[in-house]
């Protein structure tokens, strides 16, 4: 008690100039306003997503009004959508070529990562270069030799193997992911490891595996969903055979065949981003990892 | 001489084992990179539609695209406004919004999580939502801006509406630039705040003077990856083209592109529909070896050997 009122005359004296006063006044105002532009901010990228679940959820007859929130919930659209034929095929082959296809551009693209980032041999540079310029080329550029070499000399079109199959020949982005990562890995832990007798293999499997799971974990979040997302790919290579259609295809058919029934579209919308926005809660950090990696100098 | 011999053999140990870890690429390369670019060019010297052997034809191929496929300059021009608008809106955006998840201090992670989301959503669904959100007739945007008396823009339907709802969709999805842009807002050293306040700066002029500067590799980089992201542009035009134009059927349906008035056409657009629809392979392959040329330009400026903004060696 008697503390406080020895302590209150000097806090008052440090806070209550007119100075401190007006400083205050502003911090909070600041506050204020950056949080009421962020809120702003926040509705523009939320709402989006808001108004297709509400529209999921309405019947047939309300999406063709202009409301807003559904009058009558009607929670069979998505049972009716689940149920639309050929649906379950096209989770499956999503998840076969993005399954697949991640531990076929981990596996591939970690040893040459790791070529890049530690070895010293002649050409390195020009490799990365290489690589840099193979990651910017847009896919269309050698679209109809690699269409020919699948479908003609192959025989594999309408499959996803002109698709999975590359990604075992290491794959530009990850490769330049992943050597950005092993850079920031202290060389003293390989010399470390070829003291002790390691060889180049081994050094990679027990020393740079453990240390690079970050690394890894985001390489394999964005090939995952780079496949996921992929339309252009399975357009080219499995138009013909709905069998092989993955959902991101899958769902651009699915509107055309259901032209006016946004309530049904806007649920298979939903169902087609729901599991990579669950993946995303669940793998938030080494996300956001990644990405800051990209923008770094290497 | 054994000196010299030891260490010739030990440098071409080292070579065997950096050719050895970087053989899965080093096919790659070969096989889905250098071989199908230089069958591209062939090809644009060919008459070639995928079932009759190649013939030899010059520079028809060449001549065609540039004077008389009339859907050529369209594309280019679609092109090109895209990468002025888009990417300086998307960097602008971008920008203010990694400035300010650095400046909120409640509730930090949550609002970082919304502005991050809609990056990932899948870009067809994407689309899909935004051909839904803006349709003229019911849309909830012309909804709520019919409530608040100003009648909307036919959006996706109206040719000279079609690009600013694209970028729109775009402008949404800048989470991996506000993420970019956070991590160098941060790296910014507070010692050069603090020493521009000591000197009486206003918070415009140590953004201009102090943050700018520092950030302004990062800006670039966002820039020129905007660029070259825009030159692949193709899932968002086509899809939010097709739902538009009410393209009803399977996979089967002809797709006029560029729906509507071939105010959505870009370039990797035409390589499609040259190659895969009218099977034009050589005037396909001339567009994407236009491609080619631009996106490789770019890519140098990301690489050239001072000030680059992609460095690959050390």
């Amino acid at each position: 008690m008697a503390q406080q009122v020895i302590d209150t005359p000097r806090v008052t004296e440090q806070t209550d100039t007119p100075a401190a006063r007006v400083a205050r006044r502003k911090a909070a105002l600041q506050w204020v306003a950056v949080h009421a532009l962020g809120i702003a901010a926040a509705l523009f990228f939320v709402l989006p997503f808001v108004f297709v679940v509400l529209t999921s959820l309405m019947s047939d007859q309300q999406t063709l009004t202009r409301d807003l929130i559904p009058s009558h919930w009607e929670w069979s659209n998505y049972r009716q959508v689940w149920n639309t034929p050929g649906f379950l095929g096209w989770w499956r082959n999503t998840l076969v070529y993005a399954g697949l296809g991640t531990v076929l551009t981990v596996v591939s693209s970690l040893p040459v990562a790791y070529a890049l980032a530690k070895f010293r041999f002649r050409g390195r540079n020009l490799s990365m270069m290489l690589v840099i310029s193979m990651m910017m080329l847009p896919p269309q550029v050698i679209i109809i030799p690699m269409y020919l070499f699948w479908a003609k000399q192959l025989d594999l079109s309408g499959t996803l193997w002109p698709l999975i199959i590359p990604m075992a020949f290491g794959d530009a982005f990850s490769i330049f992911l992943l050597r950005q990562f092993l850079l920031t890995i202290p060389n003293e832990y390989l010399d470390a490891a070829k003291v002790d007798g390691c060889s180049e293999l081994r050094t990679l499997l027990k020393v740079i595996v453990p240390m690079a799971k970050p690394g890894i974990a985001a390489v394999a979040l964005f090939q995952f969903f780079y496949a996921w997302n992929d339309y252009f790919g399975p357009q080219i290579y499995t138009s013909e055979n709905p069998g092989a259609w993955t959902l991101s295809y899958g769902l651009d058919s699915f509107k055309g065949a259901h032209h006016t029934d946004w309530n049904l579209t806007m649920a298979m919308t939903v169902l087609v981003m729901a599991p990579v926005i669950l993946v995303f809660f669940f793998a938030q950090k080494a996300f956001v990892e990644g990405v800051t990696l990209t923008g770094v100098k290497g | 001489m054994s000196a010299t011999y030891t260490l010739r053999s030990k440098r071409r140990r080292a070579a065997l084992r950096a050719l050895a870890f970087m053989s899965p690429w080093l096919i790659g390369f070969g096989v889905f990179f250098a071989y199908p670019l230089i069958s591209t060019v062939y090809f644009s010297f060919t008459h070639y539609n995928g079932i009759d052997p190649p013939t030899f034809t010059g520079f028809k191929n060449w001549s065609y695209v540039f004077n008389d496929y009339p859907l050529f300059w369209p594309a280019l021009r679609n092109t090109l406004w895209l990468v002025l608008v888009m990417v300086t809106c998307r960097v602008a955006f971008g920008l203010g919004i990694g400035l300010l998840i650095t400046k909120i201090k409640t509730g930090t992670g949550l609002f970082r999580t919304f502005f991050y989301l809609p990056y990932l959503a899948p870009p067809v669904a994407a689309t899909m939502a935004f051909a839904f959100l803006l349709n003229p007739g019911t849309g909830p945007v012309n909804s709520i801006l019919e409530k608040i008396g100003i009648s909307g823009p036919g959006w996706f339907t109206d040719p000279s509406w079609s690009k600013p709802a694209l970028t729109l969709l775009a402008v949404w999805g800048i989470g991996d630039l506000m993420v970019i842009f956070m991590a160098a807002l941060l790296d910014v050293p507070r010692e050069q705040y603090e020493a521009a306040e000591l000197d009486g700066a206003s918070s415009l002029q140590r953004f201009r003077f102090v943050t700018l500067p520092n950030i302004s590799p990062i800006v670039m980089f966002a820039v020129v990856t905007g660029i070259i992201q825009t030159m692949q542009y193709y899932t968002q035009p086509l899809v939010a083209g097709k739902v538009a134009s009410g393209v009803i059927g399977g996979s089967g349906q002809q797709f006029e592109p560029g729906f509507p008035d071939k105010s959505t056409l870009t370039l990797p657009q035409l390589v499609y529909t040259l190659g895969f629809q009218t099977f034009n392979y050589g005037a396909s392959c001339v567009v994407a070896l236009v491609l080619f040329v631009l996106a490789m330009a770019f890519t140098a400026l990301l690489m050239r050997r001072r000030g680059g903004l992609i460095q690959a060696g050390e």
